[in-house]
């Protein structure tokens, strides 16, 4: 037996263990929920019907001594997208769903009733718990009340009264070690399907995080110590991103003129530097308290790139306030206030809402005038009254950007397959775009992360503003990063697996001495072109073909300062990303 | 010539005067490079992996004209 697959069935009210085919060996994370999904779900499935199924699974090497390795996937077929999905998020229950053994947990059918569930999955037992006391509460009041209830080493993956409401930006949370609600698996309407089957939360109960049986201990112990040097020699993720965070990028993408600001009518924002990584760590510096940078979000983690933004009195307000959320939040709503952001991004962790789908929302909905760009405290009230309470003005917010620009009759609408694009602006990050056009996930950054060499220049550079070279550089990133979704490692690996020549090899060899197998650095390149194109093909018989592989039309036309660029990668280039 | 240099993260600490989202105004010989620049800025070059000149990627050999905008960047990264 290589794991077990823990089936919790809504409709009946059961929980059962059966053992992970053999075929699954070697699927974990994104590989084991998009191969359950297309194996599972007929892709004609209703998202929130009783057929879609939502998969929790933790990476390959999760659970083990891995460095990085506590990513957590989620998957099912999209509310937001109609496409399948895989959405990942740090924090502590990866690791913890691993040590009970458990390869899959797969939530089927949809209850008859009203009414919302608690499972609590134990070192010998699953069971489901009627969770009608703890229905619309937020996140954070949530997670205080099971860890009162089950401990404070309990993982915790829930959603919040926008899951509850199906609404289709709402997201899956995980929590941190402080039992912070704010490790999103936020991406594709998760939450709203998790809500859809009448299931509020799971607890995962075990003080474990580094038991999973590895079959050559000593051979592993080196591979992974291999790792773990590469991941402390790189300067990116030993020095600015625990330094800053991930949002030490909102000054450089302004500078490149690729942060899209006010609804992606700008390359840059004239406050940028104000809601910047920098000015963030000077604030919690400043203020002192409970705020700190270099924070962890999961047992393991050497990058350490989380932080705790406290208030002026020093108490916590949000863990963490990362690159995202802050431009999501921040310049795409022509807010710079620091402390309105962080509220923000509080309020998305405790109503249960994805912080990009949320923000690319919030903007659209300036543009048409419901609130100005840069009042915070009407974002703030939007999501606090509105959204949490699902009231007409908050439903449509709720139902995310597309539908709003739809409601609002408007063409700068900047979604691809219905999901809003995150804090690159394609026109001036051109191989971010290809990704956005033609990923399996709608626009999703980390699904071939160009920005890598179009900006940063780590793994070579390609120009950002030319058309040129891009479509090769998507293709390679997103063939790697499935492959890295399924390991379980932070996607942040990626800078070190990028420009380290020993750090590929060394997972090569942790995968191999943990499961007993012969992979080779080539198998790595094939993994995650099959994982493509499992995805590629449940998106196609769900209906989607090569016209929607395609950016808005206003980023053909629209030029976009400072540079005047538009995005012009031709659209047969953009057909050969999956030409493998 | 006058030109405007701005750095960010690590090396804030060179120009402990700057102002978080502002730029120092330096005012080198015609037909200095960014490497020049920095030079005269107190920046170690060794310490910049990123360099845009006008929101441009640009190498340090890049001969600077006047009224140009430079940045500077440590090895960043995040997502």
């Amino acid at each position: 037996m290589v794991g077990k697959i823990l089936r919790v069935n809504m409709r009946e009210l059961t929980v059962r263990y059966e053992d992970l085919p053999d075929k699954y060996l070697l699927f974990g994370g994104r590989a084991l929920t998009s191969a359950l999904v297309a194996d599972e779900v007929p892709p004609g499935a209703h998202a929130l019907g009783e057929n879609n199924k939502l998969v929790i699974a933790p990476g390959l090497l999760s659970g083990t001594t891995a460095p990085c390795s506590g990513r957590l996937s989620v998957g099912a077929k999209s509310p937001l997208t109609g496409t399948i999905k895989e959405s990942n998020a740090g924090g502590i229950t990866a690791q913890k769903v691993a040590c009970l053994g458990i390869r899959a947990i797969v939530v089927e059918g949809r209850p008859a009733g009203d009414g919302f569930h608690l499972l609590v999955v134990g070192e010998d037992e699953a069971k489901l718990l009627p969770a009608g006391d703890l229905t619309g509460m937020g996140c954070y009041r949530l997670n205080e009340e099971l860890w009162k209830r089950y401990g404070t080493k309990s993982g915790v993956i829930s959603v919040g009264p926008a899951g509850e409401m199906r609404m289709v930006v709402a997201g899956v949370s995980t929590n941190d070690g402080e039992g912070h609600p704010g490790r999103y698996a936020g991406r594709g309407g998760l939450g709203a399907v998790m809500g859809s089957k009448g299931l509020k939360a799971i607890v995962v109960r075990t003080d474990k995080a580094f038991d999973v049986p590895v079959k050559n201990r000593e051979a592993f112990k080196e591979a992974a110590r291999k790792f773990a040097k590469a991941i402390a020699e790189h300067p990116v993720t030993n020095a600015a991103l625990p330094a800053y965070g991930t949002a030490v990028l909102i000054n450089i993408l302004n500078e490149a003129g690729g942060l899209p600001t006010r609804n992606f009518s700008d390359g840059q924002f004239e406050a940028a530097a104000l809601c910047s990584g920098e000015a963030l760590a000077e604030t919690v510096q400043k203020r002192g308290g409970k705020g700190r940078t270099g924070h962890v979000c999961h047992p393991g983690c050497l990058i350490r790139c989380s932080n705790i933004f406290a208030d002026e009195k020093g108490e916590a307000v949000c863990a963490p306030v990362e690159y995202e959320s802050a431009w999501a939040l921040g310049p795409n709503c022509g807010i710079s206030d620091l402390d309105h952001i962080a509220v923000l991004n509080r309020l998305c962790n405790d109503v249960g809402l994805d912080t990009i789908e949320t923000g690319v929302t919030l903007g659209v909905l300036m543009e048409a005038g419901v609130l100005a760009f840069g009042d915070g405290e009407a974002a703030i009230d939007l999501l606090d009254r509105e959204v949490r309470n699902g009231t007409p003005l908050g439903r449509i917010l709720g139902g995310g950007a597309e539908a709003a620009g739809k409601l609002f009759g408007l063409t700068r609408v900047p979604t691809v397959k219905g999901q809003g694009m995150p804090a690159y602006d394609p026109r001036a990050v051109k191989g971010i775009g290809v990704t956005y056009a033609t990923s399996t996930m709608g626009a999703d950054h980390t699904a071939g992360y160009s920005v890598t060499s179009n900006i940063l220049k780590v793994g070579g550079f390609v120009d950002p503003l030319s058309p040129a070279g891009q479509v090769d550089l998507s293709r390679n990133l997103q063939i790697a990063t499935a492959a890295v979704d399924a390991t379980g490692l932070c996607l942040f690996t990626a800078f070190p697996l990028l420009d380290v020549d020993y750090a590929l090899p060394s997972v090569v060899d942790m995968l191999n001495a943990q499961y007993g197998v012969n992979l080779t650095v080539g198998d790595v390149v094939d993994y995650g072109k099959e994982i493509l194109k499992t995805e590629r093909a449940f998106n196609r018989a769900a209906g989607f073909t090569k016209a929607h592989d395609r950016l808005p039309e206003f980023m053909r036309h629209e030029k976009l300062a400072p540079h005047g660029v538009t995005f012009d990668v031709p659209d047969e280039k953009l057909d050969e990303v999956f030409n493998f | 010539m006058e030109v405007e240099l701005r750095v960010y993260a690590t090396l804030r600490k060179y120009l402990p005067a700057q102002p978080l989202g502002e730029g120092t105004l330096f005012r080198p010989e015609p037909g200095t490079s960014v490497a020049g620049l920095l030079e005269l800025a107190g920046v170690p070059l060794d310490q910049v992996k990123i360099i845009m000149v006008n929101n441009r990627h640009a190498g340090p050999e890049h001969v600077l004209a006047d009224g140009d905008r430079v940045a500077a960047f440590p090895p960043v990264a995040g997502g």
